[in-house]
């Protein structure tokens, strides 16, 4: 007897939002990114669209950061240059996009002026032909003084900015308004206010909606992904459902989360058992990213250049058609 | 639970004289009053004493359209102005409404197959409305097989259990709940339900709490619409607290808000 195979038939989809923009869009990026689209669950090409494959970013930081040592074959040559680590991680590493982390502006840090900051982000944008996102360091009161200037510098070139907070948008929301940015709306795996704070955006002005990129907040492998994966796959549902709150595309922060584990950072002699250190965080930042694949991440932020390479090559053969 | 705005009303004086008077700017006013308010369908209704329902229907058709995107109820017991209204529609409409009568059963099923609409289908026959809830049930099963038959789709059918006035039939109330469950376990996929939810509160001295009382209670019971006041804040309030109570929609502040912009 044949097997009849049950259908999902949603009423809505998932918006798109297109990243970056070329010369004749106003910007200077060799293309454009477009993610978001889906119709249906991630990869259920026998079911509905996934127009858009899954982005792979790579993170950069404008200052030396603290990683771990494993990283220094990959990047001693160019960790204090930041727009030469951007480049290398294009054309060597294959990064389908990079984000960079303001982190100098950091008032505990570097202190960086806004101007410094706005000054890194057009090296960056000289260096590579691929979208950017930008984000801040993480201190609001000081985000808030960068993000209008950074925009204001970056006019045209359509960057995903982040991050906006529930308690802290509206500077943010201004500046991409302002200057036709795109804007990452961070939540603390919490979907209420995930839903809340875009609703927030949307009333500032109803154009945003089609430029927020939603992060749910994510966390590694082995501290809770099953409540952020819980948490994204309710939101995907509810968006192809048609709960336009919170039908926009997804990004996560996979590589800052999958390395503050001891299962990443824990050198082989601490953990014999374990296997070797490199090989094995490898792993772990890889396989936390294979799994947001499947709750619907449409961006994801890796560190390590195996680890984005390994998701590339699960992304692609999760792209393969398998409809009937 | 969705609502579908009931202003549009030969019934109500303003719409009868704008129909009289071809005042569109009325019609178009209402259309965008209920849409703001979180209307997802128009219903649209000459009224009992046209004496050209056909023209008029599409007039009001026309009108709404320049106002609203929204999809359109056609309420007629004229089905000559109801297909009138279809032919002119932008987009699939409901049909509102036909009982469990062989006659208009063929009509008003072939012009749903033909035109693609929804069909809003009345729990009563030649005999009238039944009292208890199995009555209705059969006569709903009637409506859904007669319409499997012509090709309209299950899912296009809302059973409307038809709602009697709270003060004059009593009884009925409880039959309508659960008519409103059972109709969900006649087929698979089952047909969606509705009410008219104004008639609950006719003649009674606070209509609009006997109307969102009603409204949350049928909800709980599976109910998919409801023909009623759209600028009933209230009533829209507590429809959308409804649905998160549900869990229909997913939870944040500003729900009634969202579920007003649909």
């Amino acid at each position: 007897m044949a097997v009849e195979i049950q259908k999902e038939k949603y009423r809505s989809k998932v918006g798109e939002v297109v990243l970056g923009a070329t010369k004749e869009q106003g910007g200077s990026r060799s293309h454009t990114i477009t993610v978001g689209g889906e119709t249906t669950l991630p990869f259920l090409h026998f079911e509905g669209e996934m127009p858009n494959r899954p982005v792979v970013a790579l993170e950069i930081v404008d200052m030396v950061p603290e990683w771990h040592p494993c990283f220094g074959q990959y990047y001693d040559d160019v960790f204090a240059d930041t727009a030469a680590w951007a480049k290398k991680c294009v054309d060597e590493y294959g990064a389908d996009l990079v984000q960079l982390r303001l982190q100098s502006a950091d008032p505990d840090l570097k202190d960086s002026s806004p101007e410094d900051c706005a000054a890194t982000v057009k090296k960056v944008l000289e260096a590579v032909g691929v979208p950017l996102i930008v984000i801040g360091c993480g201190k609001g009161e000081k985000d808030n003084l960068v993000y209008p200037v950074v925009a204001e510098a970056a006019a045209g070139e359509n960057l995903l900015l982040g991050v906006a907070e529930v308690e802290n948008y509206k500077a943010i929301t201004s500046a991409c308004m302002a200057n036709q940015h795109n804007i990452i709306a961070q939540s603390p795996i919490d979907i209420n206010i995930c839903k809340q704070l875009n609703i927030l955006i949307a009333e500032m002005s109803t154009a945003m909606i089609n430029r927020i990129i939603i992060d749910p907040t994510i966390a590694a492998l082995g501290y809770g992904i099953e409540y952020t994966y819980s948490i994204m796959e309710r939101a995907r549902i509810g968006a192809l459902q048609g709960d336009k709150m919170l039908a926009m595309p997804m990004i996560g922060n996979i590589g800052f989360e999958a390395w503050r584990t001891k299962e990443a950072n824990s050198s082989t002699e601490d953990a014999p058992n374990w296997g070797e250190q490199e090989t094995r965080a490898i792993l772990w930042e890889a396989t936390t990213a294979m799994a947001y694949l499947q709750s619907g991440m449409d961006i994801l932020v890796m560190r390590h250049p195996r680890a984005a390479a390994l998701v590339k090559q699960n992304i692609d053969e999760l792209m393969q058609d398998n409809s009937y | 639970m969705i609502i579908i705005g009931e202003r549009i009303n030969g019934m109500f004086q303003d719409i009868a004289k704008a129909i009289r008077e071809r005042d569109g700017s009325v019609i178009q006013e209402w259309a965008r009053k209920q849409e703001q308010n979180g209307a997802r369908y128009l219903d649209i209704n000459v009224g009992p004493g046209s004496t050209e329902p056909v023209e008029a229907m599409k007039w009001l058709v026309e009108e709404t359209q320049k106002a609203s995107d929204l999809p359109l109820c056609l309420d007629s017991t004229n089905y000559d102005a109801i297909e009138a209204g279809l032919k002119i529609c932008k987009r699939p409409a409901m049909i509102n409404s036909v009982p469990a009568e062989a006659a208009k059963m063929e009509r008003v099923f072939s012009m749903a197959a033909e035109y693609g609409s929804e069909v809003i289908c009345l729990a009563m026959s030649e005999e009238g409305i039944p009292k208890d809830s199995e009555s209705r049930v059969a006569l709903a099963m009637e409506l859904v097989a007669t319409a499997d038959a012509y090709g309209v789709p299950i899912e296009d059918l809302y059973i409307d259990p038809l709602v009697l006035p709270c003060n004059v039939a009593q009884d009925h109330g409880p039959e309508v709940l659960e008519t409103l469950r059972q109709v969900k376990l006649i087929s698979d996929p089952p047909p969606k339900t509705v009410v008219g939810l104004s008639n609950a509160s006719q003649g009674t001295k606070d209509r609009e709490l006997v109307n969102r009382v009603f409204a949350v209670m049928a909800m709980a019971c599976g109910l998919d619409a409801a023909i009623a006041d759209a600028n009933d804040d209230e009533l829209m309030a507590s429809v959308a607290t409804a649905r998160i109570l549900l869990n229909i929609d997913i939870y944040c502040d500003s729900y009634i808000d969202v579920f007003k912009q649909g």
